[in-house]
């Protein structure tokens, strides 16, 4: 099968293209480096079906962040049948940068300029026939978005990678163009494959090249001592970049015909960024977005009017009872939907249990089992995704890159790049691509730090437990309210992060704060279909997980928690018998200090069997809960409550405080977190030894941070005991630091 | 009159003559279109005055101090 792939700078619509050949759904941003891992798709409109590969957005092949060296390295060695090179034309010059070191590979290509819509809106328009001239190969106008020319440019690729390419270089410098052609013959007798390449990143003595071409580096440097540039002495990766630029601007920039001439006019996303990233209300601006978001998502008292209704509840003694306006005041968009989903559900479920037979261990299993477990995480559905709607609504408009711009400076002070927090806020999505995402960072220390600390972030799949254990803090002990909770709990983990990240980077990864130099793309009007395209994909991957990985964790729990350890099967009363209350109990006096282990009564066991299942998806916290519920408050009260108020009634029922729920909470967010972060981060640290290391950090940091979260919620006074601790700490790493320091100045 | 990048105040601009610095942050200036001859303008300081978004080829890059500092600029009088 022919295989094309796309190739362009980050955020020049790569991604959109890749969605529109393929009609596939991946994630798309507005800000620079969405795709960091190479993808397939399949186009089907040509004579033959053709394999479409999204490579990582870039901006040159050199070789200093892993995704530059991804995409040079598929071109280079995967050799596809042809590069369609993707264009944005709003911003030609820098994106030809890439093409013109493209053009040096023996690789058809085509030129696909995009974003035309927008060139013409400003009145400015591109001669592409004459650009196709200039460049050599063909060029294509398309909108990726609009779906317009896509046709056009497949059938131009599919012509022309059934021609073979010999590489072309604009370097026009005369000595240059010498040393190039004198490497170039050497590499092609030593049978080397695109040889003009390999000899102009030789001569700019390219970290990669220099290690492959061992022999041909004395060339180099023998040529070096002969010839000095009078501008740039004998850097020649400055005369190189240079001399592409200047080609560019003498050959290609004139194809466009500005309107305007004026270079630096004010654009509508000047003004928005005058008061978005102002001065002085650019910070709380952020945070008042941030809290909006979270009130929207999570509050029963929608903007604090609750006073007005004076604790009346909106279609009192229907199934919808409480679904619009609660007691305690109207219900956000998030809890709205929550609620709604819950009445459904909990319907679905009484209408499965009348059909069954009673008092059978079947009917147990499905609507304890498998109903309780599932349920009690589909009502948080709805929150899932209007919180990630929020954060996509924010990425997509490209708020979330000026958001690394302001913090910059704070985030530097933590040994980390204003580019680290992209990553970071991912996290609040999904861990996974949050940490996929890290590739975009160049600095490896920086890279590692942030893998670890994402997981603080607290993703989607944490969120049920963020929400039911607020809600069971609410409904059991009269305190606050659950968005209040829910926002300084995301705020506790934001400030571990951080805190951690500045211990590793005084200790174990210690080095100088990595460079910030990053593109502002332009603020655009969120996609309805890209947003459409996102939520479908969150919501479908949710629903599969739903009925894979926790269904089947709901079943074993089921199982274990209804037999002895002698296969004697267990009634709900018997439960404290069971293999699964067994295990629990064992481990219950580790957690003694965190406030959920053993000085809870009977059934404090569930807390810890419950944090045992969230290692393998973060929901089985809660779905456990839920079968638990099913079967003890049975057990107890004889109660047929079902989903999350069962599960609340049940943790009221531990005896547990609310410090306690506190550090529950915090435990689950700062912990190993699940099968398949885990995995992606073993993927991006660097050798076994930082793995193994990371998971040690996950379970240390947890530990502390919830049992000082016990501790001092317990005995207000520990905060002295724990902060004093903490400044010893901090304290003996400086000095050590300072002395090291010294030692290493007196070398 | 040349300045260093990160001496400008908003408003201002000019021609790039020089770039230095370590190779790493040298090579990524020059991938994202800092060479002789760009021009750039200084479009907005982040609170604190740190980094700072400049235009240069028609885009807007940011960039901290430390970074500017290595671009020389010979300054354009308006």
């Amino acid at each position: 099968m022919y295989r094309f792939a796309l190739l362009g700078n980050p955020n020049s619509g790569k991604t959109t293209l890749f969605n529109s050949l393929t009609g596939s759904t991946a994630h798309v941003g507005n800000w620079p480096g969405v795709t960091v891992d190479k993808r397939e798709g399949i186009y089907k409109k040509l004579a033959e079906p053709i394999a479409i590969v999204d490579l990582p957005g870039i901006y040159s092949l050199s070789p200093y962040t892993s995704e530059e060296v991804i995409a040079r390295n598929y071109v280079l060695d995967e050799k596809p049948d042809c590069v369609i090179n993707i264009i944005d034309a709003t911003n030609l010059e820098r994106n030809l940068y890439l093409t013109t070191q493209l053009m040096e590979i023996d690789v058809p290509v085509v030129i696909a300029l995009n974003m035309m819509d927008a060139v013409e809106k400003r009145g400015d328009s591109i001669d592409a026939k004459e650009l196709e001239k200039r460049l050599g190969v063909p060029v294509v106008k398309i909108s990726a978005l609009k779906e317009t020319g896509l046709d056009k440019l497949m059938e131009r690729a599919y012509a022309v990678s059934k021609v073979e390419r010999k590489g072309v270089t604009v370097i026009e410098e005369t000595a240059l163009k010498h040393l190039i052609s004198d490497i170039k013959i050497a590499l092609e007798g030593q049978g080397v494959d695109n040889p003009l390449f390999h000899a102009v990143k030789l001569a700019e003595l390219d970290e990669l090249e220099v290690l492959m071409h061992k022999d041909t580096v004395n060339m180099i440097e023998a040529f070096k001592k002969q010839y000095h540039n009078d501008t740039f002495g004998d850097d020649y990766e400055a005369l190189i970049a240079d001399g592409r630029y200047k080609y560019i601007t003498k050959y290609f920039s004139p194809t466009i015909k500005r309107k305007n001439e004026e270079k630096f006019i004010v654009t509508p996303s000047d003004k928005a960024d005058r008061v978005l990233t102002h001065k002085i209300w650019g910070i709380p601006i952020f945070l008042m977005i941030l809290f909006l978001i979270f009130h929207l998502t999570f509050s029963e008292n929608l903007f604090f009017l609750g006073g007005l209704f004076n604790g009346k509840v909106a279609f009192s003694g229907t199934a919808f009872e409480g679904v619009f306006l609660s007691e305690s005041g109207i219900n956000s968009i998030g809890v709205l939907f929550g609620n709604l989903v819950e009445s459904l559900t909990n319907l679905l479920s009484s209408v499965i249990r009348s059909i069954l037979p009673a008092d059978s261990w079947a009917t147990g299993l499905i609507c304890d089992g498998v109903l309780g477990g599932i349920f009690a995480i589909f009502s948080f559905l709805p929150q899932i995704l209007i919180l990630f709607l929020f954060f996509s609504i924010l990425e997509d408009s490209g708020y979330m890159a000026r958001i690394a711009f302001i913090l910059d400076r704070a985030l530097r002070k933590f040994g980390l790049s204003g580019r680290a927090f992209l990553p970071m806020i991912m996290g609040f999505g999904c861990s996974v691509p949050a940490m996929i995402n890290t590739r975009t960072l160049a600095d490896e220390k920086e890279k590692i730090a942030t893998v670890r600390v994402i997981p603080f972030f607290s993703c989607g799949a944490k969120l049920p437990i963020l929400t039911a254990v607020s809600g069971a803090i609410v409904s059991s002990f009269g305190v606050a309210n659950v968005d209040l909770i829910t926002y300084s709990m995301y705020l506790v983990g934001i400030i571990t992060a951080l805190v951690t990240v500045i211990l590793m980077r005084s200790t174990s990864l210690k080095g100088d704060t990595p460079p910030f130099i990053m593109e502002l793309p332009a603020y655009h009007k969120p996609q309805p279909k890209n947003l459409a395209i996102l939520l479908w994909d969150k919501a479908e991957h949710f629903i599969k997980k739903a009925f894979t990985i926790i269904l089947a964790s709901t079943i074993v729990v089921w199982f274990i928690s209804h037999f002895s350890f002698s296969w004697e099967f267990l009634s709900d009363a018997e439960i404290d018998g069971s293999i699964l209350a067994n295990i629990g109990k064992f481990l219950q006096p580790i957690f003694t200090p965190l406030g959920f282990g053993s000085q809870l009564n009977s059934n404090g066991w569930v807390f810890i069997v419950a944090a045992i299942t969230g290692l393998i998806a973060k929901e089985n916290v809660i779905s456990t809960f839920g079968t638990l519920a099913a079967c003890i408050n049975v057990a107890i009260a004889g109660s047929g409550d079902s989903g999350v108020a069962s599960v609340v009634a049940m943790i009221s029922g531990t005896g547990i405080t609310v410090p306690a729920l506190l550090s529950f909470i915090a435990f689950n967010m700062t912990t190993v977190p699940c099968f398949a972060a885990v995995a992606a981060a073993k993927g991006e640290m660097p050798t076994r030894l930082h793995y193994k290391m990371t998971l040690l950090f996950w379970i240390i940091t947890s530990y502390i941070v919830s049992s000082a979260i016990y501790l001092i919620g317990t005995f207000w006074w520990t905060a002295f005991i724990c902060l004093t601790a903490f400044i010893v700490l901090c304290l003996c790493i400086k000095l050590h630091n300072n002395r090291k320091d010294k030692r290493g100045a007196e070398n | 009159m040349t300045k260093t990048l990160d001496k400008f105040s908003i408003g201002e601009s000019g021609v790039v003559v020089k770039v230095d610095g370590e190779r790493k942050i040298k090579r990524r200036l020059y991938d994202m279109g800092i060479t002789n001859g760009a021009e750039v303008y200084l479009r907005k300081k982040a609170p604190l005055g740190d980094p700072i978004e400049i235009s240069v080829r028609s885009y807007e890059l940011s960039l901290r101090k430390s970074e500017a500092a290595c671009v020389t600029v010979e300054v354009k009088h308006v």
